[in-house]
């Protein structure tokens, strides 16, 4: 089973043409500035949007597990308890909750990723399989659903952070067309302070993966944080690094942070540290813009 | 409000033409009363129209104003809206209410009210088409009709809905008549005992001949006359011309690019004055019959893309000039609009079935784009073989987000028309008109009728055919719900139901017909319309080659909806009872949240590329088509069946209480084939792999709505990606697409403060608007389509 917790149809953003996006749970990093919180852990998590909810109570006379506490002026669950089994979110009648993460067999994924083929012929366009890390997922169910993928014939896309295992790279590689591949900061230290983890790992699998496989189209994508990734300095060390290894990616994608993930941490009963961080002015989008094209790199984009 | 238009005139004959309120005209109301108390009854039916029409163009007030290169205007002046009292007599109170009503209202002087009063009232009281009709129709046909099961079209407005063909641009009206010299001439009163008839006939076409020659001929006067006293030397050039433009049309074949388009719109002007034709008249193929006129002139120096654009923008002008004849009551509810819909197609195929798109077609591009006019409807055609250059462009214009063009599926109509038994040299010349319907122009009757309520149709079937709305018994006696042991019994009382409504609107068509035929032909038209004149029969008499009446279903994701909710819950799944269904329906859902949260959120929802929906739509659909296609017509014609709404899914919606997939009372339903508000939650690629399901071949046309955000279309990829849906939606063999590229602040903003946004267009239906015409639930309803954004 591949725990999935969206399959977004007219995926537009996500490689070329027009896509289908399916987007797994679980990710080893933690971006301060991550807009999809609900795919970090690997488990499913019950959502709770508070603003919705009416404290009718619906939720705490259903939950088996007596997780939740509802109040005239408070809703608590206790995820301790939670086993996130949804009884809550199909009673709630005001829609206030949802299930992040549904465990899903290969087949229905393929089934449900394959049904916009004609859409895909025609845009030349595919299935992007994203996140969370899709490549952290389980391999025993991972290889066999790009294997299936691959064999429908459809352009197969792998969104990555490239913080995984080399050898979950290497045999994704048999069957990918494209790399839509993430590269944050390049200094590790502050990598470290942002996303938890240093960037060893990610740069050199880039780079393996470079000479692994010379035909693969690869876009670099850059989450843009204004005085983290979004300095001078990063961007030209990032275009560096590029040349320096010979990647010579189809596309790079600047990407402005934006806020609009930051409401469903609370959801998820968590707090959201990124409230100080802010996105590039215009200019200063164009101008990282620019320093690529100095650097060389032709299709430069600010946006997917 | 932005000032549009490609030069100074252009701007100031748009401008006149969008700041002018909309006025009700008497003087054609007068002419024709003052004519019909003189000579009722001296001459046949179809002769006395066709005097008619001659004495309104001897007499009626010209209109050539500063700037105009083409000219001609159906009233007085522009904006202004003629009646036809003969086919329905406004009350003084219509009067009142016309004028006074806070959305699509038309200017009625106090003084005409007066003359309605005293002149025009008096005299054809008991004698419109409206008040005969009406007295004609049953009395459970009254019921239902009230009651918002269907809507008739032909109570207030004459069958139209037509283009024109080619012969409009190679013919002039002098030869016409001719032609039918020549056919009064073969009648054999020996052998054929509709000789008389037939003359009758002829004599009339005759006479409306020589009536558009008059106006003509008067045109020409009047120019020579401003041209004397004109000291611009510039415009007494162009007045010289316009005077030597209207002696060779309409009475001869255009023989210049500018003559060409002078010669349609006097064609135009006479349809639409004659009678009050749905949808207007249209050019049909406009830029095909253009081009070797364009090439024409050239070559010979005498013509330039600019001029050639400009001359296109006047026409542009022309059209929006003419105000839908004014509308009351239930007619008002299903088009509460200023539009007229003519609709202009651009690209397609040429008749031997290569690419259509030329020169002509980019010109017309370019002029919509600057024009920005609600009137004329402007489509491109895409066939297989419209080059991407073309649709490209086309999706560029829709992106700047009012609606049109509206993007049409040419080889899908060829498929559709051939599928209704007409030739493949007439389908190919074919095309859609009005909102989304397909006909073969200038050889087909294409009439449509009137919608009809599908979801109110399926609610009587839970209620053994009682109205819960209007409270009475309207449909026949099919079972109670609770008492249906399966899907199967209720599905019976659903095609009881369907089969029921339908007979009864099919025989008020009949009457309707048959009233049409025998007693407001329309001569004129019958001229322009093969074959009429072959057969000495009018066009309202069954005289075209093809002859078509639709029927128009309104609400297939409302009742896919409700059909699939039961089914899934109270016979699949049986986790509620019909029982608890209803009561809940009956108390709008109040204090059943539990109820309305399985229907409206955990029930299988059309436009998702969901199988079981979609599955439950298509028997739907095959049993609205089974029930009306191949019936016969008075005129021997056939029944065929259209999927679009105009703006009747709001009345529809008004009249039918909660419906059993969380609808609640009184709200709109879908509209076109587009699902259920906000029930698409898969995007646009689920939405049209849904519609496609449908099978649009055995139709005459439908309506697909797609709403996005300018984010989602932005840059040259988003223009790619609008493209390949279109195509993909096009090789699924949809007939029509149309999209609103508006964010839904900007729409509460527009809502909120009207004066702000007054050159705001959206896409309604078959058409656009401006969004401050549209009345509150209308506009609630464009906010709340389903917005396809991924931001």
């Amino acid at each position: 089973m591949l725990t999935v917790t969206n399959i977004q149809k007219y995926s537009i953003h996500d490689g070329p043409g027009i896509r289908t996006t399916v987007f797994f749970k679980g990710c080893p990093l933690r971006c301060t500035w991550c807009h999809n919180p609900e795919t970090q852990a690997f488990e499913p998590e019950i959502m709770a949007n508070l603003e919705k909810c009416t404290h009718c109570g619906k939720c705490m006379q259903v939950c088996p597990q007596k997780a939740v506490t509802v109040m005239a002026d408070e809703n608590v669950l206790d995820r301790e308890k939670c086993t996130a089994c949804g009884m809550c979110v199909d009673r709630c009648p005001a829609g206030a909750r949802s299930l992040a993460g549904e465990e899903m067999p290969v087949q229905k994924i393929v089934r449900a990723a394959m049904k916009d083929e004609l859409f895909y012929d025609e845009s030349g366009g595919g299935v992007t399989l994203s996140g969370g890390e899709v490549l952290a997922q389980p391999g025993e169910d991972l290889l066999p659903l790009m294997r299936k993928l691959h064999g429908e014939c459809v352009n197969l896309a792998i969104d990555t952070c490239g913080a995984v295992r080399w050898e979950k790279i290497e045999a994704a590689a048999r069957f990918a067309d494209i790399w839509l591949y993430d590269l944050k900061v390049m200094d590790p230290a502050t990598h470290k302070t942002y996303i938890g983890m240093d960037n060893r790992l990610i740069l050199d699998n880039l780079v393996k993966l470079r000479k692994l496989a010379p035909r693969a189209r690869i876009f670099i994508r850059i989450p843009t944080v204004r005085g983290i990734s979004g300095t001078d300095e990063n961007m030209r060390e990032t275009a560096h690094f590029l040349k320096e290894n010979a990647i010579d990616p189809e596309e790079i994608d600047l990407l402005p942070y934006h806020r609009t993930g930051s409401g469903k941490y609370g959801r998820l009963g968590r707090t959201y540290e990124g409230g100080d961080l802010e996105a590039p002015s215009d200019e200063e989008m164009k101008h990282f813009q620019e320093i690529f094209r100095e650097a060389g790199f032709t299709k430069v984009n600010i946006g997917g | 409000m932005e000032e549009r238009g490609m030069n100074d005139r252009i701007r100031r004959l748009r401008r006149i033409s969008t700041e002018t309120p909309v006025h009700i005209d008497l003087e054609r109301a007068r002419i024709e009363t003052e004519f019909y108390k003189e000579n009722e009854g001296k001459f046949s039916v179809p002769v006395t129209r066709a005097l008619f029409l001659k004495e309104y163009f001897s007499k009626k007030t010209l209109y050539l104003g500063d700037d105009e290169l083409i000219v001609g205007e159906k009233g007085k002046d522009p904006q202004a809206s003629p009646t036809f009292p003969e086919l329905c007599c406004h009350t003084v109170e219509d009067m009142h209410i016309m004028t006074e009503r806070k959305i699509v209202p038309y200017h009625v002087e106090p003084e005409d009210i007066e003359v309605q009063k005293e002149e025009i009232i008096p005299y054809w009281t008991g004698k419109s088409m409206r008040e005969k009709i009406l007295a004609r129709m049953t009395p459970e046909w009254q019921k239902s009709y009230a009651a918002g099961m269907f809507t008739e079209f032909m109570e207030q407005r004459g069958p139209g809905h037509t283009c024109g063909g080619d012969r409009i641009w190679t013919r002039g009206y002098a030869e016409y008549k001719e032609d039918i010299e020549k056919a009064l001439g073969e009648l054999d009163y020996l052998n054929d005992m509709d000789a008389l008839s037939k003359a009758e006939e002829l004599k009339a076409m005759a006479i409306d001949c020589d009536a558009i020659c008059i106006l003509g001929q008067r045109y020409h006067d009047l120019a020579l006359k401003k041209a004397a006293a004109e000291t611009d030397p510039t415009r007494k050039a162009e007045l010289l011309q316009i005077a030597v433009n209207c002696a060779v049309v309409p009475a001869h074949k255009p023989e210049t690019y500018w003559q060409a388009l002078q010669a349609y719109w006097f064609t135009h002007l006479a349809v639409t004055s004659e009678l009050n034709p749905w949808d207007a008249f249209s050019p049909g193929r406009l830029d095909q019959h253009l081009i070797p006129f364009y090439e024409k002139d050239t070559e010979a120096g005498i013509l330039d893309d600019e001029r050639a654009r400009e001359l296109l923008e006047c026409l542009w002008v022309k059209f929006n000039n003419q105000p839908a004849p004014v509308k009351v009551g239930v007619t008002l509810k299903e088009s509460g609009t200023y539009t007229d819909f003519a609709n202009i197609n651009t690209g397609g195929i040429k008749p031997d079935g290569s690419n259509g798109v030329n020169a002509v077609s980019y010109l017309i591009l370019d002029c919509m784009d600057e024009m920005k006019l609600v009137q004329p409807n402007s489509n491109v055609q895409i066939s297989r073989r419209t080059p991407q250059k073309f649709l490209k462009r086309a999706c560029a214009i829709s992106r700047a987000g009012w609606g049109q063009p509206a993007f049409y599926n040419t080889d899908e109509i060829v498929e559709e028309l051939l599928n209704a038994g007409k030739s493949l040299d007439d389908a190919r010349c074919g095309g859609s008109s009005g909102c989304v319907e397909t006909g073969c122009w200038g050889k087909e009757a294409y009439i449509l009728t009137g919608y009809l309520n599908i979801p109110k149709i399926f609610q009587l079937a839970l209620y053994d055919g009682y109205d819960t709305c209007t409270e009475q018994q309207l449909g026949p006696h099919t079972g109670n719900a609770e008492d249906f042991a399966t899907m199967d019994d209720l599905w019976s009382a659903f095609v009881r139901q369907m089969k029921y409504f339908v007979d009864m609107k099919v025989q008020g068509n009949n009457v309707i017909e048959k009233l049409y035929a025998t007693e407001m032909p329309a001569p004129f038209l019958s001229i322009v319309t093969d074959d009429c004149i072959k057969k000495g029969r009018d066009y309202n008499a069954g005289g075209a080659r093809y002859n078509t009446r639709y029927i128009q279903g309104v609400g297939i994701g409302t009742v896919t909806d409700s059909v699939a909710a039961i089914k899934y819950h109270v016979y699949d799944k049986k986790d509620l009872t019909m029982t608890e269904l209803l009561a809940a329906m009956k108390d709008n859902y109040v204090g059943h949240d539990d109820v309305f949260r399985m229907v409206h959120d955990h029930s299988p929802k059309y436009g998702n590329d969901d199988d079981y929906a979609d599955a439950v739509m298509k028997d739907v659909f095959d049993l609205f088509r089974d029930t009306v296609t191949g019936r016969p017509t008075v005129n021997g014609g056939t029944y065929h069946i259209d999927m679009l709404p105009t703006t009747c899914h709001v009345y529809f919606g008004d009249v039918l209480l909660a419906t059993s997939n969380g609808r609640l009372a009184h709200v709109p339903v879908s509209e076109g084939i587009s699902p259920e508000k906000a029930a698409d939650v898969s995007g646009p690629t689920a939405v049209i792999a849904s519609c496609a399901k449908m099978d649009h071949a055995s139709t005459g046309g439908t309506l697909l709505n797609q709403k996005f955000t300018p984010g989602v279309l932005a840059g040259d990829k988003g223009l790619d990606n609008l493209a390949s849906l279109i195509r993909t939606y096009f090789a699924m063999d949809g007939h029509h697409i149309q999209f609103n590229v508006i964010d839904r602040q900007t729409l509460i903003e527009a809502q909120k403060h009207p004066d702000d946004y007054r050159d705001l267009i959206v896409r309604v239906a078959g058409y656009s608007d401006f969004f401050h015409n549209l009345d509150k639930p209308l506009q609630d309803e464009i906010i709340n389509r389903t917005e396809q954004s991924f931001d």
